[in-house]
């Protein structure tokens, strides 16, 4: 099962590191992992999507917890959320490819916020699955780069995390 | 408002803190707090041969009183000298300080003269740890230290202090901060009343119980309670390897040691049982033996202080996180006003099976065909002459597992032993570490002549400070614990698990100013300890001359239930 953790923690130097260091140290296995500052400057926020058995999650959402900088963790996937993941994707776009990845776009909600003579940039925001199928929709022989920001996530509703 | 230098705040805050004795070794990061050391009578500084025997002393100091030690090392290779020290602690869960240099912040990351990222070298092996930024951050810094090392389930937490942090010539003010708020370390208070009505249901109804305790009985001093408990329902107790004199041992209710070197008992009490009272255990992989054969008939109750230890390899049916102490206090408040009662005749019948297994397998040994002398015939002799209450620390290995079966502890934080990590090494800084700081009690140093050797230049920390340890060394030549694997898994192909070229330990240790001596012969064994021991100034190496064969039983077979063992090289259950 694919889990989305949302990690609140003390914004010092160093607290990425035993979080990212845990999951290796643990074998746990990290898919994305997004990390900024939040609206109070003294806590950053993690999002993390990995994927395991209910028990292993449990174990991941536990040491997590333990660590001294560590504020609180969620796991969004345990109710109605909201995830969003940004991706830039470059292409080889000349003669009818450059129509066909402008219309792809289009259908997907993406915009292309770069073109030269030879290339397409096209900017796409969704959760993860749309961008998986994004990229399905399109041939992947004229794919040069993809650059994707991993999950950021938001509970539905009135549920919040915060301290 | 005193203004004191980074330096000096670090020592008055040790001070503050109330500390007495660090251990350490100086080097050039660390010249000003050495400076500030010197100057001040408050606390003793012990300086060690080897920067891993100052961690093992400030551990052990932890293991025999609770609280953190604190050891004191240069930056570079003075760090990660410490760093099996820390490794060691952290796996026990014992508190500890370790304050390490490092190299002036400006040379932070240019690969400095003795620079290495202590934070990131250490992050797997602390509770948690802190760089200073400031000096002025250094009061604040050691008192979050010390609340983060000895609370919940305490481990080691390093600091980590650039040279330039603490400047004799920068002088700030300086106030120790009286309580410790942090808004994101809060460990639980009590347990969930819920849960423990829930567990005590279980544990009433029971018919074939068991008290399963661990270290974190005797790291959360909760000894007195849990005697009540097993005393008031009449159940037996088995303790683990680090929870050992956290129950009495020579008590009728306690069937020893349960696990890979477990009694016999034990491992069947608990194979057999319908309930596991577990306390302050991990389900550790050397208890459990095979995790799918583990105790088929049994309903778990796990208390632990650490949430992540609760259903981490054995899945509680009641979890409940929360202080030992606390959490078997209010299971006494329920034992004693509950109407409920123990089934006492099941109970009865379940102690007649097993006084039956106790007796079939009660902790013997052949002692009639070699003339050598058994090991396990000098541990027994070792409890004999310190009447059973001495500090044992013990080094890692075949002797480890002898003392932890016959030496029989009746008090808690007696038995000093590197249990997670299995540390060679460990046991002579450890016993110096406890000696210090009880001058007057008799304090042993159980070990090999391979483990002895992994830490053997602190005997001229003992000359220096006069540390009279009693070195029991059980010399068999080999490397004991691997040559038995290689005899039950290798066809006794023993690759490397030989010593030769072994010194003569008695003319080291009169080398060194201490006194020597060499025991061949049981017959001679009882007279030379008594002697040994009555020196109460002096360290005395024992030398004792063991059966190079012995293997250590009962032994659990690999990937089998608890009660699959092998008894003796012929037998098995």
């Amino acid at each position: 099962m694919r889990h989305i953790l949302s990690v609140l923690l003390e914004n010092e130097p160093g607290a990425l590191s035993r979080v990212v260091g845990l999951f290796s140290q643990r074998n746990f296995n990290i898919e994305s992992l997004t990390v900024a500052a939040t609206d109070d400057i003294t806590l950053s926020r993690i999002t993390i999507t990995t994927t395991g058995t209910d028990k292993l999650v449990e174990q991941v959402t536990k040491q997590l917890n333990k660590l001294v900088d560590v504020v609180k963790v969620v796991d969004l996937t345990e109710g109605d959320h909201i995830e969003r993941e940004l991706m830039l994707i470059k292409y080889k776009a000349t003669g009818a490819q450059r129509e066909e990845i402008k219309r792809t776009a289009d259908i997907f909600r993406g915009q292309i916020i770069d073109i030269t003579p030879s290339t397409y940039t096209v900017q796409l925001v969704g959760s993860s699955r749309k961008l998986d199928a994004f990229i399905e929709a399109m041939d992947t022989a004229n794919l040069i780069e993809v650059v994707r920001t991993g999950v950021s996530g938001i509970a539905r509703g009135d549920k919040t995390l915060s301290v | 408002m005193e203004l004191l230098s980074g330096a000096e705040m670090l020592i008055r805050a040790l001070q503050d803190q109330g500390v007495k004795k660090i251990y350490g070794y100086p080097g050039g990061s660390v010249l000003h707090i050495y400076d500030a050391l010197f100057q001040q009578q408050e606390i003793q500084h012990i300086l060690v041969r080897h920067e891993q025997a100052a961690t093992h002393m400030a551990d052990a100091f932890a293991r025999a009183t609770g609280k953190a030690g604190v050891a004191l090392v240069t930056s570079g290779p003075g760090a990660t000298n410490a760093i099996t020290g820390i490794a060691t602690a952290y796996t026990d869960s014992i508190p500890m300080v370790v304050i390490t240099g490092q190299v002036p912040s400006h040379l932070i990351g240019e690969d400095a003269f003795q620079e290495t990222d202590m934070i990131g070298i250490s992050r797997p092996v602390v509770k948690h740890s802190y760089s200073v930024k400031h000096p002025s951050e250094i009061p604040g810094i050691v008192k979050k230290a010390f609340h983060i090392a000895e609370s919940g389930r305490p481990g080691p937490v390093v600091i980590d202090i650039p040279k330039d942090m603490t400047n004799p010539t920068d002088k700030f003010e300086y106030s120790f901060p009286k309580t410790v708020k942090m808004r994101s370390y809060n460990p639980v208070a009590k347990g969930h009343s819920g849960q423990i009505k829930k567990a005590f249901d279980l544990l009433i109804a029971a018919k074939r119980p068991i008290i399963y305790a661990g270290g974190g009985v005797i790291i959360g001093r909760a000894c007195e309670e849990l005697i009540e408990i097993a005393k008031t329902l009449n159940y037996p107790v088995t303790n683990t390897l680090m929870g050992l004199g956290g129950y009495p041992g020579t008590d009728r209710q306690s069937v020893g040691m349960l696990g890979m070197h477990g009694s016999y008992e034990a491992n069947m009490t608990m194979h057999h049982s319908d309930l596991i009272f577990a306390v302050g255990v991990r389900f550790d992989d050397r208890v459990t033996n095979g995790l799918d054969k583990f105790c088929p008939t049994a309903k778990i109750i796990h208390i632990d202080i650490d949430p992540t230890s609760i259903s981490k390899t054995v899945r509680a049916d009641v979890p409940i996180v929360g202080p030992a102490k606390i959490v078997l206090q209010d299971f006494l408040k329920l034992i004693k006003s509950s109407k409920k009662q123990p089934d006492t005749q099941a109970i009865k019948s379940w102690w007649h099976q097993i006084d039956e297994w106790r007796a079939r397998h009660g902790g013997r040994f052949l002692t009639d065909d070699s003339k050598l002398m058994k090991p396990q015939q000098v541990i027994q002799m070792l409890s004999k002459v310190t009447n059973g209450d001495a500090f044992v620390c013990s080094d890692v290995g075949q002797h480890q597992m002898f003392a932890a079966q016959y030496y029989k502890f009746n008090k808690p934080n007696r038995w000093i032993n590197s249990g997670g990590l299995g540390t060679m090494g460990f046991g002579f800084p450890a016993a110096m570490g406890v000696k210090l700081n009880f001058p007057d009690a008799d304090v042993a140093c159980v070990t090999g002549e391979g483990s002895i050797q992994m830490n053997i230049q602190e005997l001229s920390t003992c000359s220096q400070y006069n540390i009279p340890v009693k070195i029991i060394c059980l010399n068999n030549g080999s490397l004991g614990m691997v040559r038995q694997w290689q005899d039950m898994n290798y066809e006794s192909r023993h690759s490397h698990s030989y010593m030769e070229s072994l010194p003569d330990f008695v003319k080291l240790a009169e080398a060194y100013g201490h006194v020597g001596m060499k025991v061949e012969s049981f017959a001679d064994l009882e007279g030379a300890m008594t002697d040994a021991f009555a020196m109460k100034d002096k360290l005395v190496f024992m030398d004792i001359i063991v059966d190079p064969f012995e293997h250590v039983y009962p032994m659990q077979i690999p990937r089998g239930s608890m009660r699959d063992m092998l008894l003796s090289k012929t037998e098995r259950t």
